[in-house]
């Protein structure tokens, strides 16, 4: 068991209103899967990531790594954010550098960091400016980041949301790539279904209001999955219908909410 | 270029009927003086080096006065941020007094110090201080929580947390911070200068209005002028715009 995430909640107060975001969430990650979390803008599943990341305290329930409860974040678990929150006054390689600072002789520090941007194939970029790349790049880079410190687990946040589709099908090649060679647990929150399809082992598709789990897909086709868009089409119909009555419901509820103003 | 050449044409223009009003209607250098008077007034004041010496003198208090207000400025700039109740009880005063000009505190300076260089100081410190607080304070708060999320997620945390992601990326807005801590501190250097005693630019020119030389008087304003606008550009601007640049804050 990798990452176990026990009956958390969390809820908001807003102007007054309590408002819960995720009700009972009980998942469990096995080592070395990759898991994808789908669901609607809304879902929570954002929050549920930054719960296990440590970064958001949940209103209750736990989170376990290894069997050990987590108190807060920590380099157990690296994580890969939709913006790459690369730190502009670092170069790339200092960037990289950066988790490893504190626990390693430069020298070596700087070694690792080199390794991991041949890893996302950015050697020739180090010496350069985050804002000198593009959005793709330094992503690449917030990957390399996090994984230099060789986490347990890579969480990662819509890391390619924002991203136009060639870059992010070129980078779900190196994601795979990684994750391959690496064997890292990877926790993926996604909107994106034919993403979630193409990399993960397993996709947990999340409802909204409150955000819970609907249903989970094991998808067991080997890797790489391009010569399977045919049976990938009919899990994608599947999960559109679920998605689908959860989009329904969260209209029909802003329609009567309007009406009753 | 067109717009250089436009200015130089403006500028020659503008002296050229300038001087020529002067002479043809036979105003006194005392009330109004031509040009070509104020060019002698400073090519003597240099030749005999007495505005050397005085632009010696000013810059000296006013280097003095910035490093104490900038390290200043920054420390109390990083406390409001960080301590709301500070920040809520002292910081409070720090706008209404940045609205007092720093110079009208010289009367009290020269009781606390006396007429000499510390009261001039003071001032300069004074006047650079309060504006580099409030860039520090807006500096340390508005950093973007993703930057210190990601850092704590890489085990950063407390002091290393603040110096190794807090302060730098406040960084733009402490150089902004600077540039204003100059302007008001160069302001309030002139304006104490008048009122004390020589060498300095502003000692120079209430000298010189003393014994009426205008052109001299004009010289200096120019001078003041100039040097406002050449650090400004050459330096600060320049400074401001890589930072800008290099922290992403500026479209391409």
């Amino acid at each position: 068991m990798s990452v176990q995430i026990a009956h958390i909640s969390k809820t908001f107060q807003h102007h007054g209103v309590s408002q819960t975001v995720l009700d009972q969430i009980d998942l469990t990650v096995q080592k070395g899967e990759f898991v994808s979390i789908l669901g609607p803008s809304g879902c929570g599943k954002s929050t549920l990531l930054t719960i296990v990341a440590g970064l958001t305290a949940p209103t209750s329930g736990k989170v376990l790594v290894n069997g050990k409860e987590i108190k807060g974040p920590g380099s157990d678990r690296g994580v890969v954010f939709q913006q790459a929150a690369l730190f502009p006054w670092l170069t790339v390689e200092e960037n990289v550098m950066f988790p490893l600072k504190k626990k390693m002789p430069k020298e070596e520090a700087k070694k690792k960091a080199h390794e991991y941007l041949a890893m996302v194939q950015l050697s020739q970029y180090a010496k350069h400016s985050p804002h000198e790349l593009s959005g793709g790049m330094q992503q690449r880079v917030s990957i390399a980041r996090a994984l230099a410190m060789d986490p347990e687990v890579l969480l990662m946040d819509e890391p390619f949301g924002a991203l136009d589709e060639q870059t992010r099908s070129r980078l779900h090649e190196v994601l795979e790539k990684i994750w391959i060679d690496t064997k890292k647990t990877i926790l993926f929150v996604t909107h994106s279904i034919q993403e979630a399809l193409k990399l993960s082992d397993r996709i947990i598709v999340m409802g909204t209001r409150p955000g819970r789990i609907i249903d989970e897909i094991e998808v067991s086709f080997p890797r790489p999955r391009d010569e399977f868009r045919k049976q990938l089409a009919e899990y994608e119909e599947r999960i559109q219908k679920l998605l689908k009555s959860e989009i329904d419901k969260v209209v029909k509820e802003e329609e009567s909410y309007a009406a009753g103003r | 270029m067109q717009q250089v050449v436009k200015r130089i044409i403006f500028y020659a223009a503008a002296l050229g009927i300038w001087e020529a009003i002067v002479k043809l209607l036979n105003i006194k250098a005392v009330v109004f003086p031509a040009p070509s008077d104020i060019f002698q007034a400073l090519w003597n004041g240099f030749a005999d080096l007495t505005l050397v010496y005085d632009l010696l003198a000013s810059f000296q208090r006013l280097a003095i006065g910035l490093v104490i207000a900038l390290i200043l400025g920054t420390v109390l700039g990083v406390v409001f941020a960080k301590s709301k109740v500070i920040d809520d009880t002292i910081g409070s005063l720090i706008l209404p007094l940045q609205s007092v000009p720093s110079i009208v505190w010289l009367p009290l300076a020269i009781i606390w110090f006396g007429l000499n260089e510390k009261a001039i100081i003071f001032i300069v410190v004074l006047g650079g201080t309060l504006v580099m607080t409030l860039n520090m304070r807006t500096g340390i708060k508005s950093v973007p929580p993703i930057y210190t999320n990601a850092a704590r997620t890489m085990d950063y945390s407390g002091f290393s947390l603040f110096t190794h992601v807090i302060f730098p990326a406040a960084i733009p807005h402490a150089v902004t911070g600077a540039r204003l801590a100059w302007a008001f501190g160069w302001r309030g250097l002139m304006g104490s200068e008048l009122l004390s005693t020589g060498p300095g630019l502003g000692y120079t020119l209430k000298f010189a209005s003393d014994f009426g030389d205008m052109a001299l008087v004009m010289g200096i304003i120019f001078i003041i002028a100039l040097i406002g606008i050449l650090v400004d550009l050459v330096f600060f601007s320049r400074i401001e715009k890589k930072v800008m640049k290099k922290w992403g804050l500026l479209e391409q």
